[in-house]
């Protein structure tokens, strides 16, 4: 019924191509710096720069960035602020985006609306430092945790999730004589494990990635998670311009640098990228 | 019984209802009570914050202690008159403009593609790569992007060095730094984009398709006439709630990107804001334009929203 044509099978030749382009776009320069990262300093002069298939490789950047105690530290702060924010912050959600979903609730209505005003009115980054000063977690490792504890677009993506189970279930449980805290434990949550899982990612993917946190309320260097000491890394030194104390050229340095702090997140991507597609239209479809 | 003591006593019933609705919902609100507590703190007393706008603060007497600015508008007018004002004003403009521009094309095109091939799994592959840069840091893709295109040493700078041409030093050149940060955020970006939309073109009904192949209609004339009438409704929702909030350039990028040499076309007001209070510790000033971002920015989503509620097809963000 439907023909297939010359025109058709050009066209998707030309679709097929292009997307084939897309995706070596995407590939081709995370690639070229884990290449990067394990060519000698010889190849990398011999050839004039970076290249994409080195003849030779050398783990040695990474073995120098095992021994740089700095790096260690940041690495270990990084892992603490992401495990530990992301469980606060699902812990928070949840016990919010329960009673939020429930109709019910005498004065939701206007409780939503206040938080919802957060994610539009924003005073600024003077009066959040003031009042994370003031709650006296400057210097301290809660102030890359507390202050963002809570993402009102995350909690948004659970109170409709919530919303969207079907509240026979919640009746039954009710007539059985379970309160709310154990309807919320026992059979909201359970169900809502997709959603959760979604959230939980994004979260734990933006703690990972703080920047900006630790460099405006964190002085003290010791207590900084990978990215802010990382930026220093890549800024500090002109490429080709050795560093006496590393015996691995800078370049190389700073490529192992950004592979080292993305590869816990892009082994877990692939086996999750699904769930953040759905979690991604769960929030497009509530707004 | 007079009228007053009738109303007295009406009041009296009215209180003890709703102390009892709360009452009895005590479970839920005791629930919520942790996280609107730290909605309270880490929210509302920030906007309590952008009084210092208004004050001649003094960082030991605290804002309560502070006197009120005299006129109490001062911080504004010094503001206002700052020869930076208009160029970090039309900075953040115009960079907030391209990258809603060409964000919107690259994730659009991305997620046609992406629609019309008939290889379910050569899709998920491509879709897979496409969506990584998009977890990646801000910091990191700053380091991908040196290990392309650092004059020495950089992947691509060496192509160009091998065709006879000159890698230009692209951060710390005026006229190809706009251009750094909005190719950067597409690279990164697009790819997460396009799933709304390609979720968009899932949703519309393969009935029009066949009918339309019937009629001889070419994929292109598929696309032009039944793909993208289609999706009219989320691009232009999105293409909205964009320009609401313009005044939001990309801080995180912008400030791992730039240096010194190229402010005059990357300062935007929050970089501005981070330099003129957390360094160089003007308070008052830096406040002032947060708060001027603010009031215009919350403006500005409220139009937005309403536009969103007239042409949107009926969605709108609340």
């Amino acid at each position: 019924m439907v023909r297939t044509g010359w025109g058709d099978r050009i066209f998707d030749i030309i679709v097929n191509l292009l997307l084939a382009a897309l995706a070596l776009v995407s590939l081709v320069p995370i690639l070229a710096v884990v290449a990067a990262s394990v060519t000698p300093y010889s190849e990398v002069l011999k050839h004039g720069g970076i290249v994409l298939f080195p003849r030779q490789f050398t783990f040695d950047a990474y073995r120098q960035l095992w021994s740089y105690p700095r790096m260690m530290n940041a690495f270990k702060v990084t892992v603490y602020i992401t495990a530990i924010g992301t469980i606060l912050n699902l812990l928070l959600t949840a016990l919010m985006a329960y009673p939020l979903s429930r109709t019910y609730l005498p004065g939701r209505k206007i409780i939503m609306s206040v938080l919802v005003i957060t994610m539009y009115f924003y005073p600024g980054i003077i009066p959040r430092y003031w009042i994370v000063k003031t709650t006296g977690l400057i210097n301290s490792i809660w102030a890359m945790i507390i202050p963002s504890l809570i993402s009102t677009f995350n909690l948004m993506i659970l109170v409709s999730y919530l919303q969207t189970l079907p509240s026979e279930l919640f009746e039954s449980a009710r007539i059985d004589g379970a309160g709310e805290f154990r309807i919320m434990w026992e059979i909201a949550l359970p169900l809502a494990k997709p959603a959760i899982m979604v959230i939980g990612l994004l979260f734990s993917v933006g703690q990972w990635n703080s920047y900006l946190q630790p460099l405006f309320y964190v002085p003290n260097r010791d207590l900084w998670p990978l990215q802010p000491v990382i930026r220093e890394i890549l800024r500090a030194t002109d490429a080709l311009e050795p560093d006496p104390t590393l015996t691995v050229p800078t370049v190389t340095m700073q490529m192992a640098t950004i592979v080292f702090s993305s590869v816990p997140i892009l082994v877990i991507y692939p086996f999750v990228q699904r769930h953040f597609t759905k979690g991604l239209l769960l929030g497009a479809i509530k707004g | 019984m007079t009228v007053a003591e009738k109303s007295i006593e009406a009041k009296a019933t009215a209180v003890k209802r709703v102390v009892g609705l709360i009452w009895h919902h005590r479970t839920l609100y005791l629930m919520l009570l942790p996280g609107i507590a730290w909605y309270v703190v880490y929210n509302y007393f920030p906007m309590y914050g952008l009084s210092i706008a208004f004050k001649d603060f003094k960082i030991g007497l605290g804002i309560a202690g502070s006197e009120w600015a005299t006129p109490i508008y001062a911080n504004f007018q010094r503001l206002f008159s700052s020869p930076r004002f208009p160029i970090v004003i039309r900075n953040t403009v115009l960079i907030s403009l391209y990258r809603i521009g060409y964000g919107t094309l690259a994730s659009l095109l991305i997620a046609l593609l992406l629609n019309e091939t008939r290889h379910y799994w050569y899709r998920r592959i491509v879709q897979t790569l496409n969506f990584a840069p998009f977890f990646l840091s801000w910091v990191v893709v700053y380091g991908i992007f040196l290990g392309l295109f650092s004059q020495q040493t950089g992947f691509i700078s060496r192509w160009v060095r091998q065709f006879g041409g000159t890698m230009p030093p692209l951060l710390q050149s005026v006229s190809h730094f706009r251009s750094v940060l909005i190719g950067s955020a597409v690279w990164k970006n697009a790819g997460y984009g396009a799933v709304i939309y390609l979720a968009a073109m899932s949703g519309l009904d393969p009935s029009l398709y066949e009918a339309a192949r019937v009629d001889g209609a070419s994929r292109l004339q598929l696309i032009w006439h039944i793909t993208l009438p289609g999706i009219r409704g989320i691009i232009i929702l999105l293409l909205i709630l964009n320009i609401g909030s313009l005044l939001m350039a990309g801080f995180e990028q912008v400030f791992v990107f730039y240096n010194v040499r190229v402010y005059d076309v990357a300062d935007i007001i929050d970089t501005w804001i981070y330099r003129m209070g957390l360094e160089r510790l003007d308070f008052t000033v830096s406040t002032a334009m947060g708060l001027f971002r603010a009031a215009i920015g919350s403006l500005m989503m409220i139009g937005a929203n309403a536009l969103a509620k007239h042409w949107g097809e009926g969605s709108s963000l609340w």
